[in-house]
């Protein structure tokens, strides 16, 4: 029995697991369509490779992955691809995405397909290739393709697997029911992943103890395997990664970093079957065990349901009481969202369906005012204060906000649950998150057309600057070989061509001289300056006398030779400071 | 088939916040119950007429402010508001007294701040406060204990009782005297073991003061009932005696004449256990994190000391709590929970950089 640490926080909500348990996983009459979205993982979305009207078998290729970041997605079930379109998916906006729609035939027909038995001779790479090509994601939730997740790059290897069997959210039974009957292909299924990750030294289920059943169902598959079955206090939620991971090994991941930084990789036991599936028996990931549950539902118990079966198809073959359903939930009571219709499809990542009634999830009471009793930061698992959270919250105090870590919280629900005061509380901190994004966004775009605008000016005066010296330095050019003979101090007769030369002999001299010379040229400069000063003012001066026209000409000179004489001088003093 | 849009979480636990104000109601008994024992019928007079008051204000402020009455009555706090200043208040005060105490809490402190939950300063202490400065003469009448009544003098019985209250009639003679904590103030000159033999409020007293001892006693049990409940966490309550009673045992001074009072005398007279686990545990006004909460429970020990043992008012509780009612936002800047995944500690006040 391996060591646990104990999370602050968390609560205790009425579990709700064994309405769903008093059967085996069953199976559902084939529905006559099947829809299956096209970004059911985080990335991109797949691409469709099926044209309308085409047929496909059972487990054929219908969508290509997008890059590294994104995974391909199969028929569930032979049919007529019938549809490619926009349609309503499982999401908590109710919105809609790409999604492939196929008719199916009834036969359930395979593509030919083919596993490997002696994975433990096969590259690593290769296995991921399997587990890429087989469209498996993250099947706990999050949905991230599996095959990158594993391979976190040679900089980091992993000495410890984590298998997330938790199950803490109530009323979901898919994994804890998938364990009681499939324990022998998990434990394959994590031996593959063991293989795949070099056999990291630490291997752990982290299951909670409210799951005898499983636990018991384990024992004699990893025995003398080195992996360890580990049963920790049910609590919810013990199943987020960054919980479990401080749970099994007392690490806590920093703040930003990802389990791989700690050289550690947490898995969910549903996707370590599909693994075994796709490896072993060379089948995609078009299945998944989902659980049917809540009392508005007359039959609750798992299926093994297809990839695209609707819900309504799901309810209608569990007794489903509309008029006693208070809301129709994907996931569980805690985190799970809402569906808008029943016309959404089971995704890779859809653990449950709760449909519960009126006296199980009431409607919403009207929120009471905040009065921080401080219940919610009794029962925050990431030890946050929700109720300054959801004081700056409804300010929109951004930089309190972050002072206070909003972005540590991870929607667990906790505080929300306990609050006296019925407070929406995981809505307040959901919108202010997408605030802030939505600010830090429009922030980098302001910051990225002001560097611009900033460097088009740069670029202006620089190309100017270089332009003007062309023109002196032809311009001096010239005078140089005109007056070559003469003493060039003595033939100043004006101020402005000599000026301008003398300035940008100064400016180039400056560019490249050392320090010492630069002053010197400088002040050389100013003592010219302040001659040529003089002149101008004394013409300008004569002019007034004799009332002459080119009065204007002559004190624009002036003003000129000044300038240019405290521009020598503000340079020497930055010089010289 | 269209269904209902909620955001998560679906799931969420029976108790209401009108449940906690009827817990914390429920926990006064103890110490209410001591109360009338050694004292009379005189705290229950307060805590019926403020309670009346209280829910008459409240209603009447929430309709000013076009809010449902029905709601926002319902959910008890001005009850629990009405019930503490009932018991603060001393047993058998004019009527006057009580209601203006209450109007004040009600309407100024609480409902013209926004309400429940938006009070900066504890209602209940304001209100005390409040009549205490205006009213001098009545707030330092404290009914005799039990044990203390001349022979043949017993505590007026509940008509007399009202009628003290509502028609001003003066109570037999002996009914009324002096609190543990004023009498020990007043005793400079003796020490502190002269003044337990001499003082009959301590020669009668088992522990601290006559009567009080119970009173305080009482509160406690209350008290550890809403720890035990989770109705609030141990850290302002334990903060608050353990300055008070660490305090007290530094400046003890071995029982000289000018000793404050040794930590059982703190500790049980007074309002110590009625702060401890009625007023500074008021959520809305004081610090918010746990460890916010200890600091703020201890200063208001240290203040409690202080008032008590240097300065004119024998009330300090109520002045303690309101001084640190100003400190908690400050103190929540600098007590901020150390989050999963960060190495440290945060301000409030931090800035992102960059």
């Amino acid at each position: 029995m391996s060591q646990t640490w104990v999370t602050p926080g968390g609560v205790h909500p009425p579990e709700n697991k064994h309405q769903s348990l008093t059967q085996s996983i069953g199976v559902l009459p084939l529905p006559e369509k099947l829809v299956v979205p096209l970004n059911q993982h985080i990335g991109a979305p797949a691409i469709p490779c099926v044209e309308v009207g085409q047929k496909v078998l059972k487990g054929e290729v219908i969508a290509k992955a997008a890059g590294t970041v994104s995974i391909p997605m199969h028929a569930p079930s032979s049919g007529v691809v019938s549809a490619i379109e926009h349609r309503p998916i499982a999401h908590a906006s109710g919105m809609l995405a790409p999604c492939i729609e196929i008719t199916t035939d009834g036969e359930d027909r395979w593509i030919a397909h083919e596993g490997v038995d002696d994975y433990e001779h096969l590259a690593p790479r290769k296995l991921l290739e399997i587990i890429a090509n087989a469209g498996i994601s993250g099947m706990g939730g999050a949905g991230f393709p599996s095959a990158v997740k594993l391979n976190p790059g040679r900089q980091r290897p992993i000495l410890t697997l984590i298998v997330n069997a938790t199950e803490c959210e109530p009323y979901i039974t898919a994994d804890d029911s998938a364990i009681r009957e499939r324990a022998a292909e998990i434990v394959e299924g994590i031996k593959i992943l063991s293989a795949i990750l070099d056999h990291p030294d630490n291997i752990f289920i982290g299951i909670e103890d409210n799951k005898p059943e499983a636990i018991e169902a384990l024992a004699p598959h990893v025995e003398g395997t080195g992996i360890s079955v580990v049963s920790f206090p049910t609590k919810y939620p013990s199943g987020g990664e960054k919980q479990l991971i401080y749970i099994l090994t007392g690490k806590e991941i920093p703040s930003g970093k990802l389990p791989a930084d700690l050289g550690m990789v947490c898995i969910n036991i549903g996707t370590t079957y599909a693994i075994k599936r796709a490896v072993v028996n060379g089948e995609p990931l078009i299945s998944r065990v989902t659980t049917v549950t809540g009392d508005a539902v007359g039959v609750q118990r798992n299926y093994e349901t297809l990839i695209g079966t609707p819900v309504s198809h799901l309810l209608a073959h569990s007794a489903f009481d509309e008029k006693a359903c208070s809301r129709v939930i994907m996931g569980g009571p805690m985190m799970g969202f809402t569906l808008p219709s029943a016309d959404v499809p089971i995704v890779k990542t859809t653990n449950c369906i709760l449909a519960p009634s009126y006296a199980e999830i009431p409607d919403d009471e009207p929120a009471q005012p905040c009065i921080r009793c401080g219940m919610c930061a009794e029962a925050c698992p990431v030890s946050l204060l929700p109720q300054q959270l959801f004081w700056y919250s409804q300010a929109q105090d951004h930089e309190r906000l972050e002072a206070h870590n909003l972005f540590d919280c991870i929607e667990c629900g906790a505080c929300s649950y306990v609050c006296p005061s019925n407070i929406p509380l995981v809505q307040y901190y959901r919108a202010s998150k997408s605030e802030i994004r939505k600010a830090r966004a429009e922030k980098v775009k302001s910051d990225h057309a002001r560097e611009r605008f900033e460097f088009h000016k740069l670029r202006m005066e620089q190309a100017e600057r270089e332009k003007e010296e062309k023109r002196t330095a032809r311009r001096e050019a010239a005078l140089q070989a005109s007056a070559a003979p003469s003493n060039p101090s003595s033939s100043v007769p004006s101020s402005s061509a000599a000026d301008i030369i003398a300035a940008a002999q100064a400016r180039a001299a400056a560019k490249q001289a050392t320090p010492e010379q630069q002053q010197a040229q400088l002040e050389r400069t100013i003592a010219a300056a302040e001659q040529r000063l003089i002149v101008a003012e004394q013409k300008l001066a004569e002019a007034i006398e004799k009332g002459s026209a080119n009065q204007s000409v002559l004190s624009a000179a002036v003003e000129n030779t000044r300038q240019k004489l405290e521009q020598a001088k503000a340079k020497l003093a930055e010089l010289t400071a | 088939m269209a269904f209902k849009q909620v955001t998560s979480p679906h799931a969420h636990s029976a108790q209401k916040t009108s449940n906690v104000m009827q817990l914390v109601l429920l926990a006064t008994v103890p110490g209410l119950v001591a109360l009338t024992w050694q004292f009379g019928w005189g705290s229950i007079i307060n805590v019926l007429l403020a309670s009346i008051t209280a829910v008459v204000c409240e209603a009447a402020i929430v309709h000013l402010r076009g809010r449902s009455v029905a709601f926002y009555v319902s959910d008890y706090s001005a009850l629990v508001t009405a019930v503490l200043l009932g018991i603060a208040l001393p047993p058998l005060a004019p009527w006057w007294v009580i209601v203006v105490g209450t109007v004040f809490s009600i309407v100024i402190a609480k409902q013209l701040y926004g309400g429940l939950g938006y009070n900066p300063f504890n209602p209940a202490m304001v209100g005390y406060v409040v009549v205490l400065i205006s009213f001098p003469i009545q707030m330092t009448t404290w009914v005799t204990p039990l044990a203390l009544l001349p022979e043949g003098v017993s505590h007026p019985g509940l008509i007399e009782s009202l009628h003290i209250v509502f028609s001003g009639y003066t109570p037999a003679d002996g009914v009324t005297g002096a609190t543990p904590l004023d009498s020990f103030k007043h005793s400079s000159g003796l020490l502190v073991d002269q003044i337990y033999q001499r003082d009959p409020l301590f020669a009668q007293g088992i522990w601290a003061g006559a009567g009080w001892e119970w009173v305080n006693l009482g509160f406690l049990l209350g008290g550890l009932l809403l720890i035990a409940k989770r109705i609030f966490t141990w850290h302002g309550p334990v903060g608050m005696l353990g300055a008070l009673a660490l305090m007290s045992a530094l400046f003890w001074d071995s029982g000289s004449s000018t000793s404050p009072g040794s930590p059982v005398m703190h500790l049980l007279s007074g309002a110590t256990m009625l702060g401890a686990f009625f007023i500074l545990t008021d959520p809305v006004s004081s610090a918010v994190s746990n460890r916010g909460r200890l600091i703020y429970g201890i200063l208001i020990g240290l203040l409690v000391f202080i008032i008590r043992a240097w300065g004119n008012y024998p009330d300090a509780v109520a002045f303690a709590v309101l001084l640190a009612n100003f400190a908690a936002p400050f103190i929540d800047n600098y007590t901020l929970p150390r989050t999963y995944g960060h190495t440290d500690r945060r301000r409030a006040t931090e800035k992102e950089e960059g």
